[in-house]
């Protein structure tokens, strides 16, 4: 387990946008009896989620977010060092979506690109690269998309994702001031769960065929295609239950704090009954902790942002921030920071 | 816990089957009310009952009350 302490740097702007297409789960009565979607509303906490239409992509919500940023904050195009482009919903397969963005954003052509294929974690992942490309002296402001557009990668019929999953792009801008004062990370990684939640076909591993994209009924009732995804949902959550408690202790011991002594509870929307009974084991305050699953399911990596976003008024100056997140495989890590003076803009639709 | 609790708990983790339908012999899957949703609650309850870690596939590899039981206590 890495765990990592930084100094004088933080989060400077987020900004998020979600398709306008609502998707209500109460209205998927042509796949789902009535029952069966309340027990799942009741449980998960997804009322709707955002579909994007089929020529969007996650790179265009991040596009706007990312001009809103430039548009309402004193950061400008040429102030941008590094941008990471984390997504598991990229525009093509080659190439990378961050190097487009640079190009589209009209970025200076000496900034850094990198594309990062990161699942759920994928905001921490993208903090964690950010704080530490900020060590090096001359990079001074590092640009994190996390977007996706899982709507593209689920089947409808899929008892696990199908009511689950939505879409969404946000954008957050790293960059260097004292009045960010620590922060501190705790990363982990167990990859031989990669058959917990998986897109088994259309890599290169099993390439995409006539096969690979035949709906097929599986043991649960779910019908899906092998290029869609498959999460095991019992499973993500013996293992969530098990491990994200006990990383958040360890992270806090680390920071020398206590989990009352953070002013807000920013974990990944992966669904109520996880999100509650893993702050339930770690003994945060609910009062403290935001939601944002109603109004958009669990939206992979984005949540988070997009979490901060949603709930901006509840955000005051200099506030902690305890964030923790899993995601595929598993990657898992906590994170607290001090979310200093960071202008969290109102959340867009496109 | 012995097993005459663990049926009591495992029951109450069900909203609309009648507690005197749970046995030590019952096969719990074949009950109208197991699903995706219940087997979520099975799992938090034995992380918080016995402070063990139970996964999807261990629910699969088992069919009655009993049987689960056993696996719990060989964790």
């Amino acid at each position: 387990m890495a765990l990592i302490k930084f100094e004088n740097v933080g989060i400077r702007a987020i900004s998020a946008t979600v398709p306008h297409r609502v998707v209500k789960t109460r209205e998927m009565t042509e796949y789902y009896s009535e029952e069966e979607i309340e027990k799942f509303v009741s449980a998960t906490g997804v009322e709707e989620r955002r579909f994007v239409e089929p020529d969007q992509c996650a790179s265009d919500l991040c596009y706007k977010s990312a001009c809103q940023i430039f548009d309402e904050t004193d950061i400008k195009r040429e102030d941008i060092d590094a941008l990471f482009f984390i997504s598991q919903t990229p525009d093509y397969k080659i190439p990378g979506t961050s190097i487009i963005m640079q190009d589209k954003l009209g970025l200076r052509k000496d900034t850094i690109v990198y594309d990062v294929n990161m699942s759920c974690s994928g905001f921490i992942h993208g903090l964690l690269m950010a704080y530490s490309f900020l060590q090096i002296p001359t990079i001074n402001n590092v640009m994190i998309m996390v977007g996706d557009t899982l709507s593209k990668m689920i089947s409808l019929k899929d008892k696990g994702t199908g009511k689950l999953l939505g879409d969404a792009g946000t954008v957050s801008v790293i960059g260097k001031g004292a009045q960010y004062g620590e922060s501190f990370f705790s990363m982990c990684t167990e990859g031989d769960n990669i058959e917990t939640v998986i897109v088994k076909a259309g890599g290169a591993r099993i390439p995409s065929s006539p096969e690979t994209l035949k709906m097929q009924e599986w043991e649960d009732g779910s019908i899906r295609n092998l290029e869609q995804i498959i999460m095991v949902g019992d499973d993500v959550f013996s293992f969530a239950i098990s491990v994200l408690p006990r990383d958040i202790k360890r992270l806090l011991e680390f920071a020398g704090k206590s989990i009352d002594e953070v002013d807000i509870c920013a974990f990944h929307q992966a669904n109520n009954f996880m999100s509650n009974y893993v702050a339930k084991k770690a003994k945060a305050d609910p009062a403290k902790i935001l939601h944002s699953i109603q109004k958009y399911g669990n939206t992979a990596g984005t949540s988070i942002p997009l979490c901060l976003v949603e709930n901006r008024e509840k955000i005051k100056a200099n506030n902690s921030i305890l964030m923790n997140a899993i995601g595929a495989g598993f990657a898992y890590g906590t994170v607290l920071i001090n979310i200093g003076d960071c202008k969290i803009l109102q959340l867009q639709e496109l | 816990m012995e097993l005459k609790e663990f049926v009591e708990r495992f029951a109450e983790e069900f909203d609309e089957t009648p507690a005197e339908q749970f046995k030590a012999d019952t096969v719990f899957k074949s009950l109208d009310e197991w699903g995706s949703l219940t087997a979520l609650s099975i799992i938090a309850m034995v992380d918080e009952e016995f402070e063990k870690r139970i996964t999807g596939a261990d629910l699969r590899s088992v069919n009655t009350l009993e049987e689960l039981y056993n696996l719990i206590q060989n964790k």
